[in-house]
């Protein structure tokens, strides 16, 4: 028998319709009912209806979890970051402040980590996490990259960032424009974040401003 | 006696909205479920499956269900928290009297004692007054059942000719048009027609926060190719990468259909051959289309040329396409003419009646599709049918065991039904499933006609701001408190399962009818054991007519997971009983129906498509030097119609818990008004005060303030009450309105909590 293969979490950003559908489903979880480890984050709602659900990432060499102190952070086998273990976190922040997505938060009223775990009771028993089943515009999928690549044809799965000096790999993809993801398979975080458009920053195919034209 | 028995302000501290969180079994992870039930959302008319985690009697979450082919799983956050509306603290377990010594203006009164109350005033009323002077509003949330029943209730024992619904409101220009131009009135095709599809239009939709799973169907129709074209005055999140925008000026949809069939026909991008052979109508359409040049077209529109431009040419040129549209384009006092102009754009292409080419409007009740066609609109008898057709009456009287000559003719839109009451015409009023205080235009109007009622009862789970004017309060069920059919927007009719008991007194919506038609005296005809006995006598009242259920059962629905219909109990060619699966796509070549009996795919007795001419006309109370920007007005995805529901669940309200205006950074910056700043929004009818949402995605000309809210932050306090002429839908898109920076908060800031 084949080795089935193995399912991935992919993000589309450009699909993203702000909905919080994910966000809402995350609070049902399991593991932490009630709050939502998924931030919904609007890029500017001045400018754009444009926003992009954060998940954690998994990074292969957690940032997270070499800044924590307590070694209280774990990678499972299967690539996932799990939230730090309650007996060793001192809540800190250390990770907080660390990781380059932006993605744990200390629960003060715990004195806990907490963040994305991927659904493990989900996913560690075949089911999809609830994020990735609910989300009405599948900007986040979790699937096989087969499946990606024949259903999204306009776009490829990148899983290594630059943040400055550090690269980072991740258990998760962020899909890219195929082009672009074809000419350099990494995705420069800093170069994008200047005001100056470098060459190695990534656009998205957005519409130009509709109402120029338009007199008050 | 239908005044407010009390101030707003105390039965709302009595009766809500308050917020339901998650709490007990519902945030507790050790509790386990004790089933699972397969059913769909209560919300839009998409009808999503889900499957409700149940634990003694109580609705305690929900799991996705993956296998149902429409969504997959997907849900939006309505769906996700929708259970949260069961075991709320506001629901009604009792039935409740008018009290003005009560502290809160009501006081439970015994179900049995709320029926005999009930109906002793409807007999006292027809008695002084006639039969006429009783009224019944219903809606499109409602199963299929619950809608016919009412629509028999109304003929058949009350024999008042005075019953609408909450869809007209919604589906009534589209369902206008439909009926006009196929004869039939449904959507086309299967949702998954659309992937490689080479063009899709959206006209005046909101996809992403109305109907947001769709948005999966048209991006994956991108993916696989598809251009997309957006038609709206703001950049909704379906427009924000869309391929055209298309920034229409508020109210001027039927010009720019005009002018872009225009083009197509000046450039001979039109299917000549298909219009020849299967439409009718087609030189008046074009010779009304010549005077919208380009020039004018944009001039009226606000829509460049080169955009209009590249509009026919992608539509004209294209080898498949779909056409969605919605309430952007419907809402409107030229309601029909716009739903007109887009299906002139589709019969002109030739695009229609095939696998990758469709048409279709965006329902957005649970029912919006259902809830149209079996009786409970003022025109209309089961099966699509219509109350004035004598052929139709001889049918469903004979169904009903009533004399045909004892059925009233043809009532009045929902509007008109409130002009009755002002007239003194209507005495009594029962109601369920429509809030009409905060959903239809010009409210205060509304709340001064409910004033004027002598009698008036509500059926509902929760105290809707409506129903604090009435003097009886029945308690009905939630959609999870009870089973049915509803058909969703692909036309595909699917279960609603019962999940738990009604609590207390409340009691499933069809019993209440029942019962009351009991203390009536008349029960002949209602006394149905349960929604299945409905369904098989609503199968027989629709069997030839043009919505066919006949051929469809609980079981096939269950099976197939969804029929369309049309679905026959007996073949329409050869009058044999056949298993028929339903009809998921309408117009194939070749395909026989019963009315063009084969000569045509459509739904005339000479088979073709009709072309009608869809003139534009100006708004009514437009823009003017004293009111110099548009209005208009919509949704929010976390909030649903009147809100009496989504109001009431926490996580929803916390999403979005208060309306604002959306306002361009251009007019914000002229007006002098901050992001955040209380801002007062005014037209003839009223002026509100809201917070401002400053924003570049609206047109600069144009304000938004959805409409989910009551009392001092209804949006429909401002909207105006002028209606199509033919489909009688309310203009809630487009009035002018002027807007200026407020000094002081409103009133309503320190004493209100956001969702009330």
């Amino acid at each position: 028998m084949p080795k089935p293969e193995r399912l991935n979490f992919f993000i589309d950003p450009n699909r993203c319709i702000g909905c919080q559908a994910c966000v809402q489903a995350c609070t049902e979880c399991d593991t932490h009912r009630g709050d939502s480890m998924i931030h919904l984050e609007f890029i500017n709602r001045t400018q754009s209806v444009q926003t992009v659900p954060v998940i954690c990432m998994h990074c292969e060499q957690p940032t997270c979890a070499e800044v924590c102190p307590a070694d209280a952070i774990k990678r499972t086998g299967d690539g996932v970051v799990q939230s730090a273990l309650k007996p060793r976190c001192i809540a800190c922040g250390n990770c907080v402040l660390a990781c380059p997505f932006g993605v744990p938060e200390v629960y003060d009223d715990r004195q806990l980590m907490m963040k994305c775990d991927m659904c493990y009771d989900r996913t560690s028993s075949g089911r999809k996490p609830m994020c990735a089943t609910v989300c009405p515009s599948q900007a986040l999928f979790f699937g096989t990259r087969e499946e990606i690549e024949r259903l999204r044809p306009m776009s490829a799965p990148v899983n290594r960032f630059q943040f400055g000096n550090q690269t980072i790999s991740t258990r998760v993809f962020l899909m890219a424009p195929v082009q672009m993801a074809s000419a350099q398979p990494l995705l420069d975080v800093t170069a994008a974040m200047s005001d100056i458009p470098q060459p190695r920053a990534m656009s998205l195919k957005v519409i130009a401003d509709p109402f120029a034209e338009v007199e008050v | 006696m239908a005044t407010i028995p009390a101030d707003d302000l105390s039965i709302t501290r009595e009766f809500g909205p308050h917020l339901s969180r998650m709490t007990g079994a519902r945030l507790s992870t050790s509790v386990e479920p004790e089933r699972l039930v397969r059913t769909h959302c209560c919300f839009c008319g998409q009808q999503c499956g889900i499957q409700l985690k149940v634990k003694d009697n109580e609705v305690i979450g929900f799991e996705p269900w993956e296998d149902f082919p429409f969504n997959r799983g997907m849900l939006c956050p309505k769906g996700v928290k929708r259970y949260l509306q069961g075991s709320h603290p506001d629901r009604l377990l009792t039935a409740l009297a008018r009290d003005e010594s009560a502290p809160a203006g009501f006081r439970p009164m015994s179900y049995h004692e709320a029926i005999a109350k009930t109906a002793s005033e409807i007999q006292r009323l027809q008695a002084a007054y006639g039969n006429s002077a009783i009224g019944l509003l219903g809606g499109a949330s409602l199963t299929t059942e619950k809608t016919y029943l009412l629509g028999k209730f109304a003929r058949v024992c009350l024999k008042t000719p005075y019953i609408d619904y909450n869809g007209r409101l919604c589906m009534v220009s589209a369902g206008a048009a439909n009926k006009k131009a196929f004869g039939i009135d449904r959507t086309t095709n299967p949702w998954s027609d659309m992937v490689g599809t080479d063009v899709i239009w959206v006209a005046g939709s909101n996809v992403a926060e109305c109907s947001p799973i769709t948005t999966n169907y048209i991006w994956q129709a991108r993916e696989q190719g598809a251009k997309v074209i957006v038609q709206d005055p703001r950049i909704t999140p379906i427009a924000r990468t869309c391929d055209l925008f298309l920034p229409v000026k508020p109210g001027r949809d039927a010009a720019l259909f005009a002018g872009v069939l225009n083009l197509m026909i000046e450039r001979g991008w039109i299917d000549r051959e298909f219009i020849e052979t299967s439409t009718v109508g087609f030189d008046e359409v074009a010779a009304y289309c010549r005077q919208w040049t380009l020039e004018k077209t944009s001039d009226v529109t606000g829509v460049p040329r080169r955009s209009l431009m590249q509009a026919a040419e992608w539509w004209g040129t294209a080898k498949t396409s779909f056409l969605f549209h919605a309430r952007g384009i419907e809402h409107h006092s030229n309601g029909v003419q716009n739903a007109l102009g887009t299906i002139n754009l589709v019969l002109a292409s030739g695009r229609i009646g095939k696998p990758k080419s469709g048409y279709g409007t965006i329902v957005g009740q649970a029912n919006g599709q259902g809830g149209r066609e079996h009786g409970q609109k003022c025109d209309q008898l089961p099966g699509w049918r219509d109350i004035t057709n004598p052929e139709h009456r001889k049918y469903i009287a004979e169904v009903w065991g009533i004399d045909e000559r004892d059925m009233p003719g043809p009532g009045v839109d929902a509007y008109e039904m409130f002009r009755k009451i002002d007239a003194g015409e209507i005495k009594g009023l029962l109601s369920i499933c429509f809030n009409p205080k905060i959903s239809l235009p010009d409210s205060d109007f509304i709340r001064r006609c409910l004033d004027k009622l002598e009698f008036y009862a509500s059926i509902d789970f929760f105290l809707n701001d409506t129903a604090r004017h009435a003097d009886i309060v029945l308690p009905g069920s939630l959609q999870e408190e009870d089973e049915g059919v509803v058909t969703q927007v692909e036309g595909r009719v699917i279960k609603i399962n019962k999940a738990v008991n009604c609590p207390g007194e409340a009691r499933q919506d069809w019993i209440i009818v029942q019962d009351l038609a009991k203390a009536l005296g008349r029960p002949q005809g209602f006394t149905f054991s349960e929604p299945r006995e409905i369904f098989d006598e609503l199968r027989r009242a629709s069997k030839g007519g043009v919505a066919d259920y006949s051929g469809i059962t609980y079981e096939k629905v269950e099976r197939q997971m969804g029929v369309f219909w049309p679905c026959y109990s007996e073949d329409p060619q050869t009058g044999r009983p056949i298993d028929h699966p339903g009809t998921p796509r309408l117009f194939e070549p070749g395909g026989y129906n019963p009315v063009a009996k084969g000569n045509g795919p459509f739904y005339f007795a000479d088979g073709k498509a009709r072309f009608n001419v869809a003139e534009y006309r100006v708004p009514v109370d437009d823009i003017s030097d004293e009111y110099p920007l548009f209005l208009t007005t919509g949704r929010v995805i976390s909030q649903f119609l009147s809100g009496t529901q989504t109001r009431r669940i926490g996580p929803l309200v916390d999403q979005y818990p208060e309306p604002r205006i959306e306002i361009h950074p251009r007019l914000a910056e002229k007006l002098g008004i901050e992001d955040g700043a209380w801002t007062v929004v005014e037209t003839r009818r009223g002026a509100l005060t809201l917070r401002a949402m400053v924003v570049t995605t609206i047109r600069p000309d144009t304000i938004f303030v959805p409409y989910h809210w009551p009392g001092e932050k209804s949006a429909n306090r401002l909207t105006v009450a002028a209606q199509d002429p033919i489909s009688r839908i309310p203009q809630y898109k487009v009035c002018g309105c002027r807007v200026r920076r407020s000094d002081v908060p409103p009133d309503y800031a320190s004493k209100l909590e956001p969702q009330q």
